[in-house]
């Protein structure tokens, strides 16, 4: 059993990352270029990973699935970046972002790697400004900034409404520039099948190749996995369809540890869901709570009109109208968090307030358009007012948007100590593929922050720290030994998937697992809802390996297997997060168990007992998975319930 | 508010890989809700597909919310088909009346082969970028962001030529199958930000000449690119490209 050491370093929390960077080992630039790293996924995280190892020298291999690195998921954030500068002069700090996301997390997140992520936020921005990215600027032309949830500053850097895809190009131009010089081989629609342990330690992984199906081998002195998160699980999310967990999943059942798989985060503005062959569930940016003012009607009546189609949303008059944010959480009002965004909003519905099928809430720019005008509400979010329109065929510059929660993005992922290495010797995860910065909740606007910090500023270091002790490793033949066995595993399990040879599609099966876990593992968990969504995804995973079809060939691209093997995934994935949250007596961000909850109905942590990190072993098909400890100390901030009131 | 739902007919291009003969294969589809994307449409007739023990059609796509620049349909003669300023997977099947015909094609351009029914190889972009689409900065050793003031109008305008998705639909709507708009659009974001002048007319010259190496054609300057981008990008990128290229050959 490896034990948890998360390899803080020495001294105080300001200078635990200049020590590492002191102390740390390095390769000379002669050596560098004999050692391969491999770079599973192209967003943020890995992008600018892959990029910034081959500008140093190394051998890189970056894979996607899709047929381009610049389609990662990444490319879809829409708010901003965060970044303690304090261009505002409003009193921001690193520590001051460092202490927002430990509070944003609810105290669930490592105050070290917390600390450095605030501490290199600053060097991302610059890097990006460097790199063209064109960030919103004011008429002095200096960078602009504006507010996400958590806050009460202004540090949050955007790119109109398309931040993730400025930030991404830039970390994918930088990539294109390495490809084009040959220190970094791209490898585009091609899937991770699995990782190759070689003496305890990770040495290369196995892929197939989505256009012929061939499935290859490749050697790295490290691998890294930036392959983002799972919340595919729940069929609808905000992800991108091919959005998966697998390449964490398969690591897991390699030996690396999995942690705090029940922190979700439920993002509470989305368009709701319209019928049930809805594929996916788009997000409206947390930004637009900047201006926009959430309400439900006051009367239950008025909610039912609405849902009947005898009343609209401009019919409801002003003192008819419930602000619940503002009412329940004055000091934030609007820009709470998003944990606590999103369950006001499923309390309101659950108790009849909610419009459209009573599953959505209004967000309404009336205010600000009376406030600001038209053309200035156009120029902050005229592409997301267009984009809402184009889906739900309703103009929000007239009637407020309707909104509701869904799942958006994932926490809990593989554990890694401070240097984002795994339980694995020479397996390294970054970006939303790990779980390391933010505890129990993600802040608005943090996801691209941690991403480019892993990428750009911590795996070039930590990486290389590892890489200077595998200076006499030789580079190892792919086509005997472990390498070859683990292909031939792969294969194994495809020809397996292609002969069940059943009766329900791929894409069936995964939705009801969807309603599993919306049903049981979703917003508000509770100790039988879980044990029966245990229950029945386990009858599920019975029923895919009885009864799925995946037409075609295992030799050709074949849509179908792909989605076959990622759905196989999850359908275990699902049953550890609802194990988690089963354990997990307390509520805590966006993790909601009903039995923990204050008189007001805010989450209550149990600190005495759950002030650990749940790192998950796989101990084996159809075993019970061991859990790991790995305790919380909070050494320079103080636990408190959290307050936005 | 009850909304009639649509039964349709389509006429899907289907192709097994990218030697094989294509052609176009008829189904009938029943019952499908306004609200529902295209792409939501086409996972009705690939379940129906499935259902009867067939291969489903295989296209690209992914983020669904129009910004990956994955999908790629072109739809009754129009790349993204019949609405303006979207992408595929944002358009939505309130632009289709019951009973009508859809005829769906993958892109076709000599740049972008077909690798299996609806999906084409776009790597020819991935190339032009790695000939020249960046400011050639290493991580690190960066000057503070705020160190270059940039004019607003000129950020904004960066932004505007930023904001392309790379799908293609340029090259695929060009009666030339030029790539122009594409490159233009990098070109222009990089020229008009102060970070991206130092290089910009080794930029220029790299990246048409990639583009021109890789069998795309000459811009005549129809206008149609613009008119099907999904983001709105304009021609106005390609006279600056011009310009720059021209400016580039000059110093020559």
């Amino acid at each position: 059993m490896a034990t948890l050491d998360s390899k803080i370093p020495e001294g105080h929390l300001f200078e635990k990352w200049s020590n590492y960077k002191a102390h740390q080992k390095l390769v000379n630039p002669a050596n560098k270029r004999k050692l391969d790293v491999i770079v599973v996924g192209s967003g943020l995280a890995g992008a600018s990973a892959a990029a910034s190892l081959g500008e140093l020298g190394f051998n890189v291999k970056c894979f996607c699935y899709q047929d381009s690195p610049r389609r990662a998921h990444s490319i879809a954030a829409q708010g901003g970046i965060n970044a303690a500068k304090n261009y505002q002069n409003d009193g921001d700090s690193v520590y001051r972002l460092f202490y927002d996301t430990i509070k944003g997390g609810d105290y669930r997140a490592r105050e070290a790697n917390v600390y450095r992520l605030a501490e290199v936020s600053n060097n991302i921005i610059d890097q990006c400004v460097a790199q063209g990215v064109p960030f919103a600027r004011d008429y002095g032309g200096l960078l602009a900034n504006r507010s996400f949830g958590g806050a009460q500053v202004s540090r949050t850097f955007y790119a109109k409404g398309q931040t993730g895809q400025q930030l991404l190009l830039g970390a994918y131009s930088a990539l294109s520039r390495q490809i084009g010089k040959g220190t970094v081989k791209m490898y585009t629609r091609t899937e991770m099948m699995d990782i190759v342990i070689v003496d305890g330690k990770c040495r290369g992984i196995v892929t197939r190749n989505l256009i012929t199906g061939e499935i290859e081998a490749h050697f790295g002195h490290a691998v890294i996995l930036a392959t983002g998160g799972y919340g595919n699980v729940f069929f609808l999310s905000t992800n991108a369809m091919g959005s998966n967990g697998s390449a964490a999943w398969k690591a897991y059942k390699k030996g690396a540890y999995f942690a705090n798989p029940c922190y979700v985060q439920i993002h509470p503005t989305c368009i709701p869901v319209h019928g049930e062959f809805q594929s996916k569930l788009t997000l409206m940016s947390e930004s637009l709570r900047n201006d926009g003012r959430i309400w439900a009607p006051k009367k239950e009546e008025d909610a039912q009109a609405i849902r009947e189609g005898k009343k609209k949303a401009s019919d409801i008059p002003e003192e008819d109208r419930d602000f619940y944010l503002e009412r329940r959480y004055p000091a934030f009002g609007n820009l709470v968090p998003r944990d606590v965004a999103s369950r006001a909003a499923k309390e309101r519905c659950d108790h009849g307030f909610g419009v459209e099928n009573g599953g959505a809430v209004f967000l309404d720019f009336k205010y600000a358009i009376e406030r600001l005008g038209k053309d200035v509400v156009e120029a902050r979010y005229g592409n997301l007012f267009q984009m809402y329109e184009k889906i739900t065929n309703d103009n929000p510059y007239e009637t407020p948007m309707k909104i509701y929660p869904a799942i958006h993005y994932t926490m809990g992922g593989i554990w890694v100590d401070y240097e984002l290495q795994t339980t694995i010797p020479g397996l390294f995860a970054a970006g939303e593929a790990n779980f390391s910065d933010h505890g129990a909740n993600r802040l608005g606007a943090s996801a691209l922050m941690q991403g480019l910090a892993d990428g750009y500023f911590v795996i070039p270091y930590t990486v290389q720290n590892y890489l200077a002790d595998e200076l006499h490793t030789p580079r190892m033949d792919t086509n005997s030994g472990e390498f070859a066995k683990v292909k031939a595993d792969v294969q194994a399990h495809i020809d397996e998937l292609m002969n069940i040879k059943g009766t329900e599609s791929v894409d069936s099966i995964h939705k009801r697992l969807g309603h599993i876990m919306w049903e049981h593992v979703g917003m508000g968990r509770t100790k039988e809802g879980l044990q029966e969504g245990i229950k029945q995804i386990q009858e599920l995973r019975a029923e895919f390996w009885k009864n799925v079809r995946i037409p075609g060939n295992a030799n050709e691209l074949n849509v179908e297997l792909e989605k076959a093997n990622r759905v196989a995934d999850f359908l275990e994935l699902g049953e550890l997060i609802a194990r988690d949250a089963l354990h997990r007596e307390e509520s805590c961000g966006g993790h909601f168990r009903e039995e923990y909850q204050t008189e007001e109905g805010e989450a209550l942590r149990q600190d005495d007992k759950f002030a650990y990190v749940g790192a998950w072993e796989y101990k084996g098909k159809d075993v019970e998975p061991e859990l790991h400890k790995e305790e919380l100390k909070f050494e320079f901030v103080e636990l408190k319930q959290r307050n936005y009131k | 508010m009850e909304v009639q739902n649509l039964d349709l007919t389509l006429k899907v291009w289907r192709q097994k890989g990218p030697k094989e003969q294509g052609h176009f294969e008829t189904y009938s589809l029943k019952g499908i809700s306004p609200n529902s994307s295209f792409l939501e449409m086409m996972d009705v007739l690939n379940e129906q597909l499935i259902n009867e023990g067939k291969e489903p059609v295989a296209f690209d796509h992914d983020c669904r919310e129009g910004i990956c620049g994955m999908c790629s349909m072109y739809i009754n003669g129009e790349a993204h088909g019949p609405d303006d300023h979207v992408t595929t997977c944002q358009l939505h099947m309130r632009k289709f009346k019951n009973g009508d015909t859809i005829t769906v094609e993958p892109w076709r351009s000599a740049g972008f082969p077909v690798i299996k029914d609806l999906i084409v190889d776009r790597s020819a972009y991935d190339k032009i970028m790695q000939a020249g689409g960046f400011v050639s900065v290493n991580t690190g050793g960066v000057p503070d962001g705020n160190a270059i003031p940039i004019p607003k109008p000129d950020a904004d305008e960066a932004m505007d030529a930023a904001s392309c998705i790379g799908c293609g639909a340029c090259v695929a709507t060009c009666k030339n199958g030029s790539a122009m708009l594409f490159v233009s659009a990098k070109v222009s974001q990089l020229a008009l930000l102060p970070q991206g002048k130092v290089e910009a007319a080794r930029r220029a010259k790299a990246m048409v000449a990639k583009m021109d190496e890789l069998g795309f054609g000459n811009c005549t300057n129809t206008g149609a690119c613009e008119a099907q981008c999904p983001k709105g990008v304009s021609i106005t990128n390609i006279a600056r490209l011009n310009r720059e290229f021209l400016c580039a050959k000059f110093q020559d």
